[in-house]
């Protein structure tokens, strides 16, 4: 178990020393770049130790604050959105008036403690009832931890009263932070340490500034609409009881100096103060001025009224507070963010939502299929926060609102969960490095945009509310640098963000690159003739390898033998080493089969340029497979790494031999057909693998069956990947060849992330129920994952463990710890930000479908082998009807005839008789076997984006393209065609069509195509002379031609694996398969759109 | 009062059923263990779920001979629920019943948990029957 545990232990971390002042500097990327941090230590840590020392708040001297400004800041600040931002108000002025600022401060931006009530009972959900399990509720604890929560934070309001009611009064000056309670922060002071004022006479009052959670968006209204809640709710200092006795000394000192103030608005400031202290030293109290919306507020709520107004107000907020809201039951912390974007949203967007919550009448409405690509849906969230929000094609729930129950989610009959695609290249990443990575005490959360800054010291974790201190060194902004602005650090401006993992991340020092290569080399394989392919291929990319000068390389070659490749610094040739034990395999030297890529490259390429030759007579027809495993693991196993494995046949021999299960005539008998592995030995080596940080990546070649089923799981669980070429052979079967070129290029020289694990953390009341993917749980929440590729995605069903009812926002975080190709060790944490809504029309309302149909297919993948394919089928068709007639019964108040979808789901019955007709999951069809697996492989492990492309095709007309609408990249035009129905009635004989696939390409070219497009971009003269097995364009140099092929560049360049173009005329024997992805057509064995929704229509009215 | 076979029986039964609790709250702590983190789900597929079967099929036999029939029937449910589960594992297995991949599935988790929760009640009452049973023999006879 060692092994295994070492990542998450690594990754479980704690951000562990951070005493030094910052080293963070800049960072990799731009964004951070230039921080220079030593500027920062000498001075500001300086000023602070002096003044500071302690939270105790010294005395502060009232002076430097704007008060005015205070204010402002409270109110708006609470967002953290990254457009506001909040300026600097104007310099401190005088010193007394201040203190009104600290009013402000009282007045919580977040109305928002009213959680506490509803802790209630959610009791246990009720599990589902529909045919998934989408979300069976554990229930185990219904209740439980959402009470402790509760508790938690009547604690913390109840403490915070306090603290102002005796208060007193606080330097008024610190405040200004106060002011701006849900701020985010406002930042303004504390940007220049050295003109704060000398201590020594007057300590400054210490500036903190309270920001809400999320902090309501500056938009609005809450403020202006219920002053005297905000107030109350004013954001919570939690340590309430320390602070107080600290509170009543500075209030006294204060007292004086802020002259005016009252106490109790004072009060607050000061224990904001106490924690804020150290800062307000070095700071000048600079107020906010800041956006316009703050300016509102101003206005609104308490323009100039600092003196009166803080007595009243301020004061009666703090005692009462607690009292007043509690009872109510108003949820402390959380909603700040959103409170404010419920009511925008419910106002600016109501048109919109009116929009979204028309039914559609599926069975009327006959051109549903968007004709651009279809957008992941917006979460209703305030546009400040959903700014911030993390990009769907990285992180993506099903449910952009989530239900507040599990009783809902029930009812809904959806499934909840997210779909990830977490390594993906990205153009714009910010690299943080810091050596403090700030996390969340109790749950570890990473510091996100979503979180809230209660002040300028703390932070509420927005997964556990926690509330957390704020570092040292996280004042100091690295991109502005600007000390005092914890909410302007890119952490808290990027839902997408890279850590540079100082060492407690490791368990062991972080491992070279090293690549494994396993060829296949028996008679059979040699057949093939991909030996050569591959090797050239790897010759060509030797150098693009993602490595360093660590970089290390073997290989290994079996056939009904083991043959390693000795490749000695010295040797004028590589040695092989033969070894025939296979029933106990052994490596025959311990060193020099791994060899460093830079040191032997000569050998090397050597080896790759004659291995292709050496076994060309060989007859031997046997393959090892098993006993060849076992050794790359042996080999592996001291380092880690990724084992690349060529396959062409069934393995017969040694361990892990398989027999061929396929039985050709009962293929279309879907009940017999074998999809569960025939043996574990392929799992149990997986994980083996797996718990020494050794992936397996398989390509199978192969002609015949290769029981795919039992090979797959050495990839499944060692977080692999498959690829599967069909019948692969370099002179029969040439594109082929050029995919297997193309996609063998990619996977070379792809980013690659080793020893890695991700977890996933939601916030308290969500759970994970299930995963899918490549990869092996090794926690509830955590995936092992010993390799990982920027093109794997992951999917995961949550369940709703506790009611909700007392959020408005859920967040989700992934964080995946890897070491990179370089040898470092990183965090990509993505975080995303999901409102909570308590109707089943709102629910309904943020469906989206395409992550919908991309779970449910991972389910049925799951569904099928655990049971049987039938089973998953009807599932999938139950969960089109539940979630209708759900829909139907629960949300449509009048009955209308025809068959009612909202208009989120209105592409579900699509999209789901997609899925069945897709290769994974048809029925009765000659789908091979292997193939039909691979496809589910697919599911599992493909991105969203590709997984709906090869579910449901792009149907283009390419015969007229125009520039009209063009995307214009690189100076080259790619023109943007309407996308089509896949049905035959959109297909006229005088186009030509284009079927984007995902994995293929079909040019279908229509009998009267124009002569035009035929000699213009076929480079043909007549139709007739279109050769039957046309799989390239000809690079013309027409505008037509040029159009074409940009496009379908274009459409290749966006995803890992090649597509093959196949030209298809009407009487070519593709025409079949381009027929059987026209999905709203009729097929022999499946029903066409219209008869399946007839079908769905008949079940929901039941 | 005589030390019949049966007697001998329930003594036996009552030791060994001692172990049998012992394993059942191990499991449970192991599961517990997994939810929390602290342990690799490639371990929990333990050694002490073939030794659990075996002995509780013994107990079985040792009922049967001793022509304990009430015993016997109420243990015969459980000895079937162990068959079934030993022939529905994972091909080739053996490991048995907790298969690593799929342990951590919320569902499986939880249906394993309350499979060792309801197997520790099984047992402890079990327990108590044979002491019962037991002192029952030796007095009456």
């Amino acid at each position: 178990m060692a092994q295994p545990a070492r990542p998450p232990a690594a990754f479980r971390g704690q951000n562990g020393a951070g005493q030094q002042p910052y080293s963070n500097g800049p960072v990799q990327n731009q964004l951070m770049h230039s921080s220079d941090g030593q500027g920062y230590n000498p001075s500001a840590p300086g000023s602070y130790s002096h003044q500071m020392p302690a939270k105790v708040p010294p005395h502060q001297s009232s002076g430097q604050y704007n008060y005015s400004s205070s204010q402002i800041a409270s109110q708006l600040n609470n967002y953290q959105g990254p457009g506001q931002i909040l300026n600097r108000v104007a310099p401190p002025s005088g010193s007394p008036v201040q203190q009104a600022g600290s009013v402000p401060q009282v007045l919580p931006p977040a109305p928002q403690n009213s959680a506490a009530s509803s802790a209630g009972g959610f009791g246990a959900a009720p599990p589902g009832l529909s045919s998934w399990p989408y979300g069976q509720a554990p229930a185990s604890h219904p209740g439980g931890s959402q009470t402790s929560h509760l508790a938690h934070v009547a604690g913390t309001a109840s403490i915070h009263p306090p603290s102002s009611l005796p208060g007193n009064s606080n330097p008024p000056g610190s405040y200004q932070y106060a002011a701006s309670p849900g701020g985010p922060p406002l930042q303004n002071s504390y940007m220049k340490p050295a003109s704060a004022p000398p201590p020594v006479t007057q300590p400054l009052p210490p500036l903190h500034l309270p920001r809400p959670p999320l902090g309501p968006p500056p938009v609005a209204g809450p403020p202006l609409i219920r002053p005297s809640t905000l107030t109350a709710a004013a954001a919570p200092p939690p340590s309430s009881s320390v602070p107080q006795s600290l509170l009543n000394s500075t209030a006294n000192r204060e007292g004086d100096a802020a002259s005016t103030a009252s106490d109790g608005s004072v009060v607050q400031n000061s224990y904001d103060a106490i924690e804020g202290g150290g800062l307000m030293a070095t700071t000048h109290p600079s107020p906010a001025t800041p956006n316009v919306n703050m300016g509102r507020n101003v206005g609104y709520s308490y323009p100039n009224l600092p003196p009166g107004y803080q007595n009243t107000s301020p004061g009666a907020p703090g005692l009462q507070a607690p009292a007043l809201q509690y009872p109510d039951g108003s949820k402390p912390f959380h909603q700040p963010p959103l409170g404010p974007n419920h009511l925008t949203a419910s106002m600016g967007t109501l048109s919109l939502q009116q929009e979204g919550l028309r039914p559609v009448n599926l069975l009327q409405e006959r051109n549903i299929l968007p004709t651009t690509i279809l957008q992941a849906p917006v979460p209703n969230l305030h546009e400040d926060i959903q700014k911030l929000n993390c990009n769907p094609e990285l992180f993506r729930c099903t449910l952009t609102n989530i239900p507040q129950t599990q009783a809902l989610l029930n009812k809904a009959k959806l499934p909840l969960g997210l779909l990830l695609h977490p390594f993906k290249d990205l153009s714009q990443l910010p690299v943080v490095t810091s050596s403090t990575i700030v996390r969340c005490r109790s749950c570890r959360t990473y510091i996100n945009p979503f979180v809230s800054f209660l002040d300028q010291r703390r932070w509420k974790c927005n997964l556990c509310y926690r509330v957390n201190d704020v570092p040292e060194e996280f004042m100091y902004n690295p991109v502005t640098r600007a000390y005092g602005e914890p909410h302007k650090r890119p952490e808290v401006q990027n839902a997408t963000i890279e850590f540079m993992a100082p060492s407690e991340y490791m368990l062991r020092p972080p491992q070279p690159p090293v690549y494994l290569f396993v060829f296949d080399v028996s008679h059979n394989a040699i057949e093939t003739g991909y030996l050569n392919t591959v090797c050239q291929t790897l010759l060509d990319n030797l150098d693009l390898l993602p490595g360093n000068t660590r970089t290390k390389i073997g290989f290994i070659t079996f056939d009904s033998t083991i043959h390693f490749y000795s490749l000695q610094e010295g040797l004028s040739q590589p040695q092989m080493l033969i070894v025939s034990d296979i029933e106990d395999v052994f490596i025959p030297m311990p060193e020099n089969l791994l060899v460093n890529l830079n040191e032997n490259r000569e050998l090397i390429q050597d080896l790759l340029k004659t291995l292709p030759q050496m076994f060309t007579k060989s007859l031997e027809t046997q393959s090892a497979l098993g006993p060849a495993l076992q050794a790359a693991f042996k080999l592996m196993s001291p380092t880690g790494g990724r084992i690349s494995v060529f396959q062409t046949q069934l393995p017969s021999l040694g361990m892990g031999a398989l027999k061929s299960r396929e039985e050709p005539n009962q293929r279309s008998n879907a009940k017999d057909i074998h999809l569960t592995p025939s043996t574990d030995f392929y799992k149990k080596l997986a994980l083996d693998c797996s718990g020494q940080q050794v992936a397996v990546d398989l390509f199978l070649l192969s002609g015949q069956y290769s029981d795919l089923a039992s090979l797959g799981c050495i990839s499944r669980y060692s977080a692999g990947s498959v690829y599967y070429y069909q019948s692969y052979h370099h002179k029969h079967n040439p594109v082929q060849v050029e995919k297997l070129q193309k996609e063998l290029k990619r996977y070379l020289t792809r980013k690659i992330g080793f020893e890695a694990v991700m977890r996933i953390r939601c916030t308290k009341g969500l759970s994970i129920h299930t995963f899918h993917g490549n990869f092996f749980v090794r926690s509830t929440d955590l995936l092992s994952l010993p390799n990982v590729n920027p093109d794997a995605g992951y999917a995961v069903q949550m369940a709703v463990e506790e009611s909700l009812s007392d959020m408005q926002v859920v967040s989700f975080q992934s964080a995946l710890l890897y070491t990179s190709s370089k040898g470092e060790r990183r965090i990509r944490v993505h975080t995303m930000c999901l409102p909570v809504v308590a109707t089943l029309s709102d629910v309904y309302l943020g469906a989206d479908v395409q992550a919908i149909t991309g779970l449910l297919a991972n389910m049925a993948v799951d569904r099928s082998v655990s049971a049987s394919l039938s089973d998953a089928r009807d599932a999938l068709v139950n969960a089109v009807i539940d979630s209708l007639a759900a829909y139907r019964s629960s949300v449509l108040s009048i009955q209308q005839p025809g068959l009612m979808a909202p208009r989120s789901l209105r592409l579900f019955p699509l999209y789901v008789l997609a899925l069945l007709k897709q290769k994974a999951f048809q029925a009765g069809t000659s789908a091979r076997l292997d193939e039909r697996i691979f496809t589910m492989c697919q599911v599992k492990n493909q991105p969203l984006v590709y997984l709906m492309l090869m579910t449901h095709p792009n149907l283009y007309r390419v015969d007229n393209l125009s520039d009209e609408g063009a995307l214009n990249i690189n100076d080259k035009t790619i023109p943007q065609p309407p996308i089509l129905q896949l049905s035959v009635e959109k297909l006229s004989r005088d186009g030509a069509y284009l079927m984007d696939a995902g994995s293929v390409m079909y040019l279908w070219v229509g009998k009267n195509c124009g002569q035009n497009f035929i000699s213009q971009v076929l480079g043909v003269p007549n139709y007739g002379s279109v050769p039957q097995n046309m799989t390239h364009l000809p690079e013309l140099e027409t505008a037509e031609s040029i159009r074409t092929t940009t496009f379908i560049a274009w459409l290749r360049e966006q995803r890992p694996f090649f597509p093959i173009l196949y030209i298809v005329k009407d009487e070519s024997p593709l025409k079949s398969s381009f027929l059987q992805n026209m999905i709203e057509d009729r097929t022999e064995s499946a029903l066409s759109y219209y008869e399946f929704l007839l079908h769905i229509q008949q079940q929901v009215n039941k | 009062m005589a030390f019949t076979f049966a007697a001998f029986c329930y003594m036996l039964s009552l030791v060994l059923c001692a172990a049998l609790i012992f394993f059942a709250i191990w499991h449970i702590i192991a599961f517990d263990e997994l939810r929390t983190d602290f342990k690799s789900p490639i371990d929990q597929c333990n050694p002490l779920v073939l030794p659990e079967y075996s002995i509780h099929s013994l107990f079985c036999i040792m009922f049967l001979c001793a022509q304990e029939w009430l015993t016997l029937g109420l243990n015969v449910p459980l000895l079937f629920y162990h068959i079934w589960r030993y022939f529905h594992c994972p091909a080739d297995s053996s490991e048995l019943a907790y298969d690593p991949p799929a342990v951590m599935n919320a569902d499986t988790l939880s249906y394993c948990q309350k499979e060792a929760w309801c197997k520790l009640a099984f047992y402890l009452l079990s327990f108590f029957y044979y002491l019962y049973c037991m002192i029952y023999t030796l007095v009456s006879s």
